[in-house]
Formats: C-alpha cells, sequence, structure tokens
C-alpha cells in the first residue's frame, strides 16, 4: 500500500508503514487490527451513550418509587470503583511484563487483573441482589429500568472480559506470547481499559449525581 | 519472543504509537491522576461538603470528564499520533455523536415533559398566580 503513494493525490485509506514503531516492529506486522478494535470499541460507546441518553431523559422519574438517594451506598460503589482502578493498571503491567517477553510475569498480572475483575461484578451482583430485595426491580419505575438497563450492560461488558482474559491465559499457557497472543493481550487492554473509562461516566452521572440530585 | 526484544527499551513513553499500550511512567502518571480525579467526587458526595448541589454536580461531571481524558491519554495511550491519528478522529466522531444523542434528547424530552398534561402542583402554581 505504502508503495503507491506517489501516483494518488488523495488518499482515504489508512496507509501502514513499516517502520513506525521505532524499537518493537513485531507488533506492527498486523496492520489494522488495533485501529479495527477501536472502531469496534467507539460503536460500543455509542451503544453506552444511548443508555446514557435514556437514564438522563428517565432518572427522575421515580413513579413514588425509591429515589437514588435511597438506593445507592456510595462507600460500595468507592470500592467498586477501585477495583476496577486498579485491574485497569494491573492489565498495563501486564503489557509492560509482555514488552519484556516475560510469559509469568504476564500471566500473573493478568490473574491478578481477573481478580480485580471478578471482585467488581460480585460488588455489582451483591448490589442487585441487595435492590431487588428492596423491591427496586427494574419493573418498579422507569428511572430502576434505565439504571438497571445502563448499569447491567457495563457488568456484562465486565464479564465478557473475564471470559475474555480466562480464554487468553489458556492460550497464554498452551501457546505462549505467539505474535497472536500478543496481538489479542493488546485488544483485551483496549476493551479493558475502555470499560474502567465507561465506568468513570456510571460513576459520576448515574451514582454520584443521582445522590446529589 | 526473540531476543531482540531485550535490545530494546520499551520504557520511553513519548515513543509508543499504538493503543492500549502505555510505558510504566504514562501508566504510574495516569493512575495517580485517577485516584485524585476518583477521591474529590466521592468526599464531596460523601462528605456533604457543599451546600450548592448544583455546584456539586458540575464539579462531579467536570472531574469525571477530566478522568476519562485522563484514561484516554495514559492508559488507551490514544492521541493524535497513534494510528496516523485515525483513532483520535474516530474517537472524536464518536464523541460528537454521543454529545449530539444526549445534549438532543434531554433537550427534546424536556420541552416534551412541559407540554404533557401537568401536575396538580403545576395547575395550583398557575392558579395562584395573579
Amino acid at each position: 500500500m505504502s508503495t503507491q503513494d506517489a501516483a494518488e493525490p488523495i488518499e482515504f485509506y489508512v496507509r501502514q508503514s513499516a517502520h513506525r514503531g521505532k524499537g518493537h516492529a513485531e507488533h506492527h506486522e498486523e496492520p489494522g487490527t488495533m485501529l479495527g478494535f477501536w472502531i469496534y470499541l467507539m460503536s460500543d460507546c455509542l451503544l453506552f451513550g444511548s443508555l446514557f441518553a435514556v437514564h438522563a431523559v428517565l432518572g427522575r422519574n421515580y413513579a413514588a418509587g425509591p429515589s437514588p438517594a435511597d438506593l445507592f451506598e456510595i462507600d460500595m460503589i468507592l470500592v467498586a470503583t477501585f477495583f476496577l482502578l486498579f485491574s485497569s493498571i494491573t492489565y498495563g503491567f501486564a503489557v509492560l511484563r509482555m514488552d519484556k517477553s516475560d510469559l509469568r510475569g504476564t500471566q500473573l498480572w493478568l490473574i491478578v487483573t481477573g481478580v480485580f475483575g471478578a471482585g467488581f461484578l460480585f460488588l455489582e451482583v451483591l448490589e442487585f441482589s441487595h435492590l431487588w430485595h428492596l423491591g427496586a426491580t427494574p419493573m418498579a419505575s422507569a428511572f430502576l429500568s434505565s439504571f438497571f438497563t445502563l448499569v447491567g450492560t457495563h457488568g456484562l461488558h465486565v464479564t465478557a472480559g473475564c471470559i475474555w482474559l480466562i480464554v487468553l491465559l489458556v492460550q497464554l499457557q498452551i501457546h505462549g506470547l505467539t505474535r497472536a497472543n500478543r496481538r489479542r493481550v493488546l485488544c483485551l487492554s483496549l476493551f479493558w481499559h475502555f470499560l474502567d473509562l465507561i465506568w468513570i461516566g456510571v460513576f459520576s452521572f448515574v451514582y454520584l449525581a443521582g445522590v446529589l440530585i | 519472543m526473540s531476543a531482540s526484544d531485550n535490545t530494546a527499551p520499551q520504557d520511553h513513553g513519548e515513543d509508543h504509537q499504538e493503543g492500549g499500550h502505555s510505558s510504566f511512567r504514562s501508566l504510574m502518571i495516569g493512575f495517580v491522576l485517577s485516584v485524585i480525579l476518583t477521591v474529590i467526587p466521592f468526599y464531596i458526595v460523601m462528605g456533604d461538603v457543599l451546600d450548592n448541589r448544583i455546584l456539586a454536580v458540575a464539579i462531579v461531571f467536570a472531574l469525571g470528564a477530566t478522568q476519562m481524558i485522563v484514561h484516554i491519554f495514559y492508559f488507551l495511550n490514544v492521541n493524535s499520533r497513534v494510528e496516523e491519528g485515525w483513532m483520535a478522529m474516530a474517537l472524536t466522531f464518536t464523541v460528537l455523536l454521543v454529545v449530539i444523542v444526549m445534549a438532543g434528547s434531554m433537550w427534546v424530552m424536556f420541552h416534551l415533559e412541559e407540554n404533557m398534561m401537568p401536575a396538580q402542583e403545576q395547575i395550583d402554581r398557575i392558579q395562584s398566580q395573579p
């Protein structure tokens, strides 16, 4: 693709030059994967954007039911937030170990990431069952419908990320740090950090602002 | 995998041109900033420090938006150079769409709500006007 750039005055495709990343060319031999995965994440971002818009519209229609200030336990949300933040940075450490071609280190940090992710999911299931026990089900009000849809979709994504993480650990165990596995680790890295980013929106917009207003 | 990996130092964060691939330094900067930007809004809400609720919500939103930008730069490592700018381009387009969807829905729906059959307190309010 890069050989014909002299002839083409305007280029609407993504050019891949072989010598972009100085020092670690092995990550660049599969061009376009990271960009394609990023495009998927952006479509996911639109999905969450729509759910945030729904919650913005319906979030104060309590239908004489409970309001956020009655339901949410902010200290548990803080713990869950830090679980996800820790899992983000431990995933970063895993990628750094992968750069050093340290298979054991990569696996170790990925396991730590998975433990934090599972902890986050455990807290979320605990919260949902608590709400359910109080009668604050999605059927109770429009606020709770949009709340469970938004937070549940995020939780579903984290669940998918955890399953992906387990599969990736098995693949790393069997095949080691092959080029395909390195690409997968980097894709899941984008996915995992992206979920943490969405969670920032959730705790600011749904929990903190919900309790304040 | 190969021995050449070890000869290439990976800690020069500014040289990385790949999404999802941060250096130790940028991870640490991002982590510290994230902790600060997480603790402040939770402190505002849990400590109940501000009497002005609107101001408190504005601060929570502003810090949340800042933390999202921190995540994009330091954890996702997306900037104008990665993938020759196409990741940043896709991100910009997505943010634009999300802003249109959110602002548009709220604008339309709140106008719609104004035109719905009024609740009893709204009727009382209008009737009590001189």
